[in-house]
């Protein structure tokens, strides 16, 4: 359960998919990390996640964590954008049975859980296919 | 660094323990573990346990546990590396002996997971994962796991049977353990219809929720040349990480952590993957199994899911892997499983493993990971 403090702190990443780019070896990372875990560089720019790429992986969560209790069962993938980055997300508007490694997807901003009645509603990218 | 030898043992039955609290499931393997090496005094303990803070509310429990099992003063640690943490005791504590702070130590694991529902359990497993990017969006370690599944499927052909098959060779095994918790026999059918987990996960390829601890008892190997009874030495120890989000990885079907950890142990104990007769590995699911020995160099990249359909693994087969039944049917006490693999090793090196006993085998290995593979402990184990 993220208090106020600790949801904001990764707004950047989630709402506006901030991202850094190595200035040494050139590789993106997200999120973000004070030394690159490829060269061990500490000199990065700024950038931004490539907005499409492809399901490396995927599952159905059945049985959920009990914030995600009311969208079971849905999809949970690893994508890899065109910028090579690798991220964990759900798949949505994509019938089970048409999801496949490979498949094409973009990412869309929406609602991830709420915090029960009068909780924080939590926001973040969600991957759909990309026709 | 001074050899180091397990001289005493403890375990108890696992299982859903509702009448016993942590501190009780701890001491009593402790007191047992005591009484087979025959003392009665210890110069420091390590304990494992993921998450007495999640599971019950009580974080601390190096003091507490020193303190109920009639130890104070002496200095205790809680070690935690998720599901590894009872391996990193291990290695905690041979280091404490092998350099020769401390001649007589107690390594113990325990956990105690039914005080919590099922959900809150869910949740205190979950925190292994990256809480910030693989959490947040619904995943659970079922379905960390699947995605690991999907992808070793699709790359080397791994079928569902094949995952199937490992659950029930550990069950076939685990129904030879008294202590086991799911001490009986299951078949591919009851694998492939029981309840969908996380695609293609189904509930009998998890390991269970497992109240349970552990102890073992380790010291010099010139003392324990003058007990009465087999001397089993640590002769390999190897520990690594990887990046604790599955995403990160280069390769999601590929454990680095267990693949280093393992070649740190077997160059220490100067062996080879062939020279090992038996395993006890972390099979928190089927899956698990199959990469884990392909890691550890048992089997080629992408052939472990054939290593079981060939009954390679099996405990009359080339390689046995998990003669105690496995986390799968022994049970997942998290804290606790990488010292209830050493007593596995310990028993069968002694020639103590009752009807499951395999046929004179003189050098073991443990493996114990955490999370979806960040973290991994190995150990090789010999009988001299």
């Amino acid at each position: 359960m993220p208090t106020p403090s600790r949801y904001w702190r990764e707004i950047p990443q989630r709402y506006r998919l901030e991202a850094q780019k190595c200035k040494n070896c050139g590789v993106v990372l997200f999120p973000p990390r004070l030394i690159c875990p490829e060269c061990k560089s500490r000199d990065f720019e700024d950038t931004k996640l490539a907005e499409k790429g492809k399901v490396l992986t995927y599952t159905i969560i059945r049985v959920p964590p009990h914030q995600f209790v009311d969208q079971a069962p849905f999809a949970v993938g690893i994508m890899e954008l065109d910028d090579g980055v690798k991220l964990t997300g759900q798949i949505v508007d994509c019938d089970f049975e048409d999801l496949k490694i490979g498949l094409r997807v973009k990412i869309e901003f929406r609602k991830i859980f709420e915090e029960g009645g009068s909780g924080i509603l939590c926001y973040g990218y969600k991957f759909v296919p990309d026709m | 660094m001074r050899d180091v030898a397990v001289i005493g043992v403890g375990i108890t039955k696992w299982g859903e323990l509702w009448e016993k609290s942590l501190r009780d499931i701890f001491v009593e393997t402790a007191l047992l573990a005591l009484d087979d090496a025959g003392i009665d005094r210890i110069e420091s303990m390590y304990v494992g346990c993921m998450s007495s803070g999640l599971f019950v509310g009580q974080e601390h429990i190096a003091s507490l546990l020193a303190d109920y099992l009639g130890q104070t003063p002496v200095p205790s640690a809680r070690v935690e590396t998720a599901c590894a943490s009872g391996g990193l005791a291990l290695r905690l504590g041979y280091m404490e002996v092998a350099s020769g702070m401390s001649d007589v130590v107690l390594v113990g694991g325990v956990e105690k997971m039914t005080d919590v529902n099922g959900y809150e359990a869910t949740y205190a497993l979950g925190s292994a994962a990256d809480q910030e990017y693989e959490g947040y969006h619904g995943i659970t370690f079922p379905g960390l796991y699947a995605l690991i599944a999907r992808a070793h499927m699709e790359k080397y052909g791994t079928t569902r049977e094949q995952m199937a098959l490992v659950a029930v060779k550990n069950h076939k095994n685990g129904a030879k353990n008294p202590l086991a918790q799911f001490p009986f026999e299951i078949t591919v059918d009851s694998v492939l219809n029981s309840v969908m987990v996380a695609d293609p996960l189904r509930i009998l390829d998890c390991s269970p929720i497992t109240d349970g601890a552990a102890s073992v008892i380790i010291c010099p190997v010139e003392m324990a040349r003058k007990m009465k009874k087999p001397v089993i030495k640590v002769i390999g120890s190897g520990h690594a990480t990887d990046m604790i989000a599955l995403n990160q990885r280069k390769d999601m079907t590929w454990l680095e952590a267990t693949y280093q950890a393992g070649r740190q142990a077997y160059d220490m104990a100067d062996k080879r993957p062939e020279d090992i007769d038996l395993l006890e590995v972390h099979d928190c699911f089927t899956i698990a199994e199959i990469c884990v020995i392909e890691a550890l160099g048992m089997v080629e990249k992408g052939q472990g899911g054939k290593a079981v359909e060939d009954e390679l693994t099996y405990i009359e087969g080339k390689i046995p892997v998990n003669p105690s039944g496995g986390l799968k049917a022994k049970g997942h006490p998290v804290g606790a499983t990488g010292v209830a693999q050493v007593i596995e090793i310990v028993k069968q090196l002694s020639g103590d493993a009752g009807e499951r006993q395999l046929k004179d085998p003189r050098i073991g290995m443990t493996q114990n990971m955490g999370g979806s593979g960040g973290s991994t402990v190995v150990h090789i184990f010999e009988r001299e």
